[in-house]
């Protein structure tokens, strides 16, 4: 698979680190009542789709940076590479 | 039909004109006490043992395709029990035991072959794990012997033990170990189960499931409702997908593992090899082909084929411990879909929907456990209780802290 990075253009996915659902960016708030069951849910539930799924991937071979790749599970072709940091910063993160 | 070598030899001399198919092809009944989704190893040796050690019910087993042609048709048949926690042993030991007696008890030649695995051992500190994995089996009566390098050299002189990066210093053998036909456990399984009466349903997708008051009454298929006392899953793969039409998000990530087969040589491989500095393992199929594997392609996937990483990383790890085989060609290569949970053990146990029963998340490690998946998960079909060796196998142990981690990488299920 090729990953269209952002800023250094088409990279071999062999040169990153996948971590999974980039549904992890946006964690749970650690003082609310259901704290307990929403980490719970954050770190071990996943919605596992077949089809399109954003992931975060690393590109740790590269400039270190994290991505938000929009890739289908059914045919590995992706469809959109975001930075991380604007995604979560789109999300209110990191201001 | 019941085989053996007479019947061989009565049939051959009649023309092979007497044998019947090994299995029916029913219509869906209206109703079933217990319905099985998934016409694969795990959903088939839950029928076979449903049927015969907790008989007197109605049992159906769906299967979207064709039986056997899931992942019980694409690993790389290694049988082994040897784990070291306590959650698991006892569990793949059961299954061993199982696998021993196996062709006698479904009348069916599975191939099964007990020519040993060995986990070599590179390191002071792997040697030590080891020992201690070693001793876990002992103790839960798994067999077990530490090798030194010269007793391995036996076996296999064309290691490369002197390789200056990854020297060989010993090994764990597994006597009882070894390799099955995949194939024909499925076909086994299906003509145990169908000749005790249980309905193989194939080309009979599941979409949805009938939900009333908490309770399960019944599948939707392709073709028409079916309504059940009990619904058990085994769709290991595609579990996320089946079971978020009963609304529910399962701890576990579906990724491709591949294996590749070279083509057909002489026999040079006694057993099953793994390498331990990198992930490779490799046997030799009856048919000759080299069969091996590694890791995951690391990324979720339901296509069932992967990329070629992975096989530059498989294939150096072999090139390190057998360099001979350099020589040999490759021929085929395969993806499956593996549940990924997220510690790296499989779930059997209830859902939180009365009536609806899971079995999953076996990783990459599913087709070892067959029998005794099947097993246990009749058990906790029939009596609604978990069996004495799957009582870990929860879903709510990533909740209570519970966790069955052998290699102790945490909620990263690429990595397990």
């Amino acid at each position: 698979m090729i990953i269209d990075h952002p800023l250094l253009g088409p990279r071999d996915s062999s040169e990153f680190t996948y971590l999974g659902d980039a549904k992890l960016i946006e964690r749970p708030d650690p003082d609310a009542e259901t704290a307990t069951r929403d980490f719970y849910e954050y770190a071990y539930l996943r919605d596992n789709p077949a089809g399109w799924h954003e992931e975060l991937w690393f590109h740790e071979a590269g400039d270190r940076s994290w991505l938000v790749v929009t890739r289908n599970t059914l045919t590995h072709e992706i469809s959109k590479v975001e930075m991380a940091r604007d995604v979560a910063r789109g999300k209110g993160r990191s201001k | 039909m019941r085989y053996s070598g007479f019947q061989v030899i009565k049939q051959a001399l009649s023309g092979h004109k007497g044998w019947t198919p090994a299995w029916r092809d029913p219509e869906p009944q209206p109703h079933y006490d217990i319905i099985i989704i998934g016409g694969g190893g795990h959903g088939l040796a839950t029928a076979y043992y449903l049927a015969k050690e907790f008989g007197g019910k109605r049992i159906a087993v769906l299967e979207k395709g064709w039986i056997g042609g899931g992942n019980v048709g694409r690993n790389t048949t290694i049988i082994r029990s040897n784990y070291l926690l306590d959650g698991n042993e006892p569990f793949y030991e059961f299954s061993l035991k199982l696998w021993e007696g196996l062709e006698q008890d479904f009348n069916y030649n599975a191939m099964i072959s007990q020519r040993g695995i060995l986990n070599l051992i590179h390191t002071d500190a792997q040697r030590d794990a080891f020992i201690r994995r070693g001793n876990a089996m002992l103790l839960n009566g798994a067999d077990a012997e530490m090798l030194t390098t010269a007793q391995i050299k036996k076996r296999y002189p064309y290691l490369n033990t002197e390789d200056a990066r990854f020297p060989i210093k010993g090994g764990l053998a597994q006597h009882r170990g070894g390799t099955v036909r995949h194939d024909a456990v499925a076909w086994g399984y299906a003509r145990g189960a169908d000749s005790r009466g249980v309905d193989i349903i194939q080309n009979c997708e599941v979409t949805g499931f009938k939900i009333e008051n908490g309770t399960v009454l019944g599948v939707e298929t392709s073709r028409g409702f079916i309504g059940a006392g009990k619904v058990g899953c085994a769709v290991a793969g595609s579990s996320s997908r089946l079971m978020s039409k009963a609304n529910m998000r399962l701890p576990m990530e579906s990724h491709v593992l591949q294996a590749f087969v070279s083509e057909g040589l002489k026999p040079v491989m006694a057993g099953v090899v793994t390498f331990g500095a990198g992930h490779f393992y490799c046997s030799q199929s009856d048919k000759g082909g080299l069969v091996f594997g590694g890791d995951l392609d690391g990324y979720n996937s339901y296509a069932q084929r992967g990329n070629l990483p992975v096989l530059e990383d498989v294939c150096e790890g072999g090139m390190a411990i057998f360099p001979a085989f350099g020589r040999a060609r490759l021929l085929r290569m395969w993806g499956g879909v593996m549940d990924m949970s997220m510690d790296g053990s499989p779930i059997i146990d209830k859902t939180h929907i009365d009536g609806l029963y899971f079995n999953g998340g076996w990783c990459y490690g599913g087709f070892k456990a067959t029998p005794a998946s099947g097993f246990c998960f009749a058990h906790l079909l029939a009596k609604d209780a978990p069996h004495p060796f799957a009582t870990d196998y929860r879903f709510d142990r990533f909740e209570k802290g519970r966790m069955i981690d052998e290699k102790g990488v945490g909620n990263q299920p690429n990595l397990h």
